[in-house]
């Protein structure tokens, strides 16, 4: 693994220096590297919160804002509403997305509880079709270490997680249900679903 | 409890040991040769109606005996106006979250039963890992039974995975797979909950074979059962924050649980795989192609 990665990141530096003449500064290609020190800034942040031993609370909002800044919400987002986003308004499809934010945020915030005495451990990174999967492993307390993938995109023109599987449960898809259970609840009713993600957690 | 115990200890009697496990061997043995069945993708759910009525029944059941809180109403937090900045109405909703947690010494408290309980299964994990020919499996867990029952005080405390031997789970419905035999339906069993036809197979045959059936006498085999569904029963207050949201702030808690349970088995029968199969990439395919 570890020599795979160094041999597919000369070939990437060079790639990258060809890249970043050709192309406006900021875009440049993503790599197994480049993905894998964005989840490594992830894990760092999340620890740092961890270990700053302040009160829960506190740490929440901070997990908070970490997840907004390392996930490309608003593909998460479209993705999650599915084929009902063709039929949406684009000042639905804005407001949808703002809501869809603070839910996300608030559910996997709260989630982020059980990591607290925890820490993450970057492991490997692997490229699948036009994505990098990224492995951790996390270490909790009183548990059994369990395997916290990352699926990085850069085809938003910003590199960020686009999923996150915890041992396999993708939250995409798992988002993606429980929004369509929420409009078929609603009868299909796009603005009340935006309402009820407002209050939802 | 007894009515449903009793049979075995009869079968124990009829059926030798060696006999039965030569027989499953010749049974299952024409199936090794074609290797692991297929990982599906998707919902294979012919009997969802009934499931749903399962699950209902289930929910009410884990409502009875837990006290359901009534959680439902913290929902009613006001969104704040600019993104990603909180307002004080998210953070009385995490504060009231954090007073219902359980306090310390509870939850050391059911991580010893659960240890103890996990530990006293090693040999049916054993048994399970030599059936699917993973020899370092069953040597990894061996090793962990030997250092837990001792170091560990009876298996009171994981020290083997403190000390870098995490636990390497399996039963009877993996080494179905590892045989070929596919996932089967969906289904959603009354008190345990979300199951496939395999993985209901599986669990039969792992009651039975059980080795601390055979290792003690009767009643001692039944007090070590039950510490082993004891450990595993301490699951649904470990991670009860995360039952209760599945169970009572989802908006359809059948189809949650039923993603849930299918997505992590899947990924346990392909030892870690998960994007190589992954529908949801297509959707982000679907979504760059728009």
């Amino acid at each position: 693994m570890v020599t795979d990665l160094s041999r597919r990141s000369f070939g990437a530096l060079g790639l990258g220096a060809c890249a970043s003449l050709a192309m406006p500064s900021g875009a440049f290609a993503m790599t197994t590297e480049s993905a894998s020190a964005l989840v490594s800034k992830l894990v760092n942040d999340i620890n740092k919160v961890i270990a700053s031993g302040k009160s829960e609370s506190a740490m929440y909002r901070d997990f908070e804002k970490i997840f907004v800044k390392y996930a490309d919400v608003s593909s998460i987002a479209l993705v999650s509403l599915g084929a009902d986003r063709r039929r949406a308004s684009k000042s639905q499809l804005k407001a949808y997305t703002k809501a869809y934010q603070g839910y996300i945020a608030r559910k996997y915030g709260k989630r982020f509880r059980e990591f607290i005495g925890g820490r993450l451990e970057l492991q490997s990174a692997k490229p699948v079709k036009k994505y990098v999967e990224v492995t951790t492993i996390a270490h909790l307390r009183g548990e059994a270490p369990f395997d916290v993938k990352f699926l990085v995109s850069d085809r938003s023109g910003r590199e960020k997680f686009i999923n996150m599987y915890i041992e396999g449960v993708n939250m995409v898809l798992t988002e993606k249900t429980e929004i369509g259970s929420m409009l078929d609840r609603r009868g299909g009713d796009i603005n009340a679903l935006i309402a009820d993600l407002g209050k939802a957690s | 409890m007894k009515f449903l115990l009793n049979p075995m200890s009869v079968l124990k009697h009829y059926l030798p040991r060696s006999a039965g496990a030569i027989g499953i061997c010749v049974l299952f043995g024409s199936l090794t040769a074609c290797g692991p069945a297929d990982i599906p993708t998707g919902i294979n759910d012919p009997n969802e109606a009934r499931n749903r009525g399962v699950h209902e029944w289930n929910k009410r059941v884990d409502t009875q005996l837990l006290g359901g809180s009534e959680e439902g109403a913290e929902a009613e937090i006001p969104l704040s106006e600019d993104e990603g900045q909180p307002t004080a109405g998210i953070d009385d909703s995490i504060e009231g979250g954090a007073t219902d947690a359980p306090a310390r010494g509870a939850s050391n408290a059911l991580i010893a039963l659960s240890n103890f309980g996990t530990n006293l299964d090693n040999p049916r994990r054993v048994v399970n890992s030599l059936l699917q020919v993973r020899p370092g499996d069953a040597a990894h867990n061996t090793l962990r039974f030997g250092i837990n029952s001792t170091v560990g005080i009876l298996g009171l405390i994981d020290v083997a995975g403190a000390a870098g031997l995490p636990e390497i789970d399996t039963d009877f419905g993996e080494t179905l797979h590892v045989w070929g035999v596919s996932e089967g339906n969906f289904q959603e069993l009354p008190v345990v909950g979300p199951s496939t036809q395999r993985d209901t197979a599986g669990m039969a045959v792992d009651f039975v074979m059980n080795p601390l059936w055979y290792v003690f006498p009767w009643p001692q085999n039944l007090v070590a059962n039950g510490f082993t569904w004891a450990g595993e029963a301490t699951d649904r207050f470990r991670y009860s924050d995360t039952v209760d949201s599945i169970y009572r702030d989802s908006a359809d808690s059948y189809a949650q649980s039923r993603l849930i349970y299918l997505q992590n088995r899947r990924f346990e029968m392909s030892r870690g795989e998960v994007t190589e199969n992954d529908e949801s990439i297509d959707l982000f395919e679907e979504l760059y192609g728009d």
